[in-house]
């Protein structure tokens, strides 16, 4: 029994070491955008560049969702003249969007985030408030904080 | 990560324990326990119906009474008026109305069951990590308290963020926390209690589909509802045509009197749109041209037909509470409703490195939060305690913080605050800060807010180690008095807190 829990012990998932949240920049207004400033704390796992590269791609892609535009206009009015149950059966192009921006940060996790102890969390699951980042005990270097 | 390790190692273990007695009954007892949906545990005052699939204000009376008022009025239209002037009109009239009746319920369902626009309240590491960045921003610069402002420009305009005690999160721009919904809601217009709930960024634009249909809909049945009697007393008399159709009298004097309501709200709504404004926003004046020369709506398009485009047809922005979404049980959740000791003491736990000198911190605030507690609890019930304890000879804390004299005015009790006043705290009876929160906040929960807010002052108390260690014995001394004194009154875990940290004060 005693073998059983070791190797369940190196199985185990590394401990979260601390968390970094990204603030909102409302310098443009109210639309969904995050501060690009590479957070201290990442400085000995990531590159400034790849940070600031993941961050303004998701700022594209939220502009993209609140974009108003002929199509965002016309999917307004039908979805007026049909009084909203249009959206009973399609999906908004926000949700698109959105969707977009889960398998764009699931990618970023798995290509460039998992590999150096990294976990990007998706804005939305924070009400958009923060872009977390989970940073793991980096156990083979072997000192952790 | 951690608990959900734990977690399995448990099981192990217990999937071992299992093998050797003969209960195998318990292990898929134990998996079996129903997930709740996140509406279950949501935090605001708001209630919910259809498994979370609607969501409403608190106080749903009036909107009954609108519902009623619309269904009333129309129906007597629809079965009094209507075949009458179908036959002598045209039955399109019936049919117009029919369609206007259709929008307006509509509108209005849509307006008052979907989520405004709510803001999450803040997860337990965010909170933390904001009042860890606070902290150094006001920590070395002496006891300067902080603002819980931040200040942005947007398109040239100097905007003020506003910090959310209840919901721990700096408040977007145009962002307003309701106090009667308890929540924090995007491009907060008003609460409507005619529709029963916020009106915001996610409903506004079916807030105004409803009120312009509605004017339309009123003006349609008063005018047709006259036409009708006209036409009838050109037949039979005035009189008679009143006694032939008494339902026509009611629905024109209720919609003689919705008309100006109505039709006013409309316009002005109108207004606020093709300006890019929401009520709040007019009715402060907050983009007036009074306040400055210099001043304008950052958020206005430029023209009136961009701002009403953008208003009524831009896309839809998602709920971003997640209503019917399941509590992940393995992530630590804060229990609703957060009031600071949760909170604090969840904070506490992160840092693992705690020096003597942040010990006895800790100790003095849990202290401090545990003696103004109590105060304020009994406050509303026994304001004589306040006076009664100086009799007995025990020191209230405030009272105490003055008898130390020089030592602890080190701690910086004597600084301003603006909504808080930590005068209030040291020199005061804790008293004081129950009306200051309750007006500056304009929350209806005036209990849990000084505790919140106490909270929030402790933090700021940055004192120099020497200041502190002086206050740490006479502290100890008079507050060990105290807790005696408080000891019987109740098993709160705020209690509990407060004898820990007199233990770590005796201490140090």
């Amino acid at each position: 029994f005693l073998v059983q829990t070791h190797s369940l012990q190196d199985l185990q998932q590394p401990a979260v070491s601390s968390k970094v949240f990204v603030q909102r920049d409302y310098s443009s207004g109210t639309i969904c955008r995050f501060q690009t400033k590479f957070p201290s704390e990442l400085e000995s796992r990531l590159d400034k560049q790849q940070f600031e590269e993941t961050i303004q791609t998701l700022n594209n892609l939220y502009a993209e969702a609140e974009k108003l535009g002929g199509k965002s206009y016309l999917e307004g009015c039908l979805a007026c003249l049909t009084a909203y149950t249009i959206f009973l059966c399609m999906e908004t192009h926000y949700e698109k969007v959105l969707k977009k921006i889960a398998r764009y940060i699931k990618d970023q996790n798995e290509k460039i985030y998992a590999p150096r102890g990294l976990l990007l969390t998706d804005p939305i699951e924070r009400g958009l408030r923060v872009v977390e980042v989970t940073i793991f005990e980096d156990r083979s270097i072997g000192s952790g904080r | 990560m951690h608990l959900g390790v734990s977690e399995s190692m448990r099981e192990c273990e217990y999937s071992q324990i299992s093998t050797r007695s003969s209960t195998p009954m318990e292990t898929p007892y134990k998996k079996k326990t129903p997930k709740k949906r996140k509406w279950e545990a949501f935090p605001g005052r708001n209630k919910f119906y259809c498994d979370g699939r609607i969501m409403m204000a608190k106080q749903t009376g009036v909107f009954y009474l609108t519902l009623v008022l619309i269904l009333v009025t129309c129906g007597l239209f629809f079965t009094f008026d209507c075949p009458y002037l179908a036959q002598h009109l045209t039955p399109i009239i019936p049919v117009i109305g029919g369609v206007l009746f259709l929008f307006v319920l509509g509108t209005l369902l849509r307006t008052s069951f979907s989520d405004p626009g709510v803001l999450p309240r803040a997860t337990s590491d965010e909170a933390a990590d904001l009042e860890r960045q606070i902290d150094v921003a006001n920590g070395s610069t002496g006891y300067r308290p902080p603002p819980r402002t931040k200040e942005v420009v947007i398109n040239g305009q100097t905007v003020k963020l506003k910090y959310c005690f209840t919901c721990k999160i700096f408040r977007p721009p145009r962002a307003s926390h309701c106090s009667l919904c308890d929540n924090c809601v995007e491009r907060f217009d008003h609460h409507c209690p005619w529709v029963g709930n916020c009106v915001g960024r996610r409903n506004y634009r079916f807030f105004y589909m409803f009120i312009l249909s509605l004017s339309f809909l009123t003006i349609f049945i008063f005018a047709f509802v006259i036409t009708h009697i006209i036409l009838r007393s050109h037949r039979n008399g005035f009189l008679s045509a009143l006694k032939d159709s008494p339902a026509s009298v009611l629905e024109v004097v209720v919609c003689f009197f919705s008309v100006w309501s109505i039709v006013g709200l409309s316009g002005f709504h109108t207004y606020l749109i093709s300006s890019n404004q929401t009520t709040n926003e007019d009715i402060k004046g907050s983009w007036s041209s009074k306040r400055g020369k210099d001043n304008y709506n950052p958020y206005s398009h430029g023209n009136i037909f961009t701002n009403c485009c953008a208003a009524l047809c831009g896309p839809l922005p998602p709920s971003l509470i997640d209503r019917r979404g399941f509590v992940q049980s393995d992530t630590p959740q804060l229990a609703p409703p957060t009031n600071g000791i949760t909170m604090y003491g969840a904070t506490q736990s992160q840092q693992s490195h705690m020096c003597d000198q942040d010990q006895c911190i800790q100790s003095t605030k849990f202290v401090l939060q545990a003696a103004a507690t109590p105060l304020l609890q009994q406050q509303s019930s026994e304001p004589v305690i306040l006076t009664a304890s100086p009799e007995n000879g025990v020191p209230l804390p405030g009272r105490t913080s003055l008898t130390l004299g020089g030592p602890c005015t080190s701690l910086p009790l004597g600084q301003p605050t603006p909504p808080t006043s930590t005068p209030s705290l040291s020199c005061h009876e804790a008293t004081d800060m129950l009306p200051i929160h309750g007006h500056a906040h304009n929350h209806s929960h005036p209990l849990q807010e000084p505790v919140a807010h106490h909270h929030f002052l402790t933090p700021e108390e940055v004192p120099s180690p020497p200041g502190m260690l002086h206050c740490g014995s006479p502290l100890g001394h008079s507050h060990t008095v105290q807790a005696g004194f408080y000891n019987p009154a109740s098993q709160d875990s705020l209690h509990e807190d407060s004898v820990r940290g007199l233990v770590k004060l005796s201490s140090v």
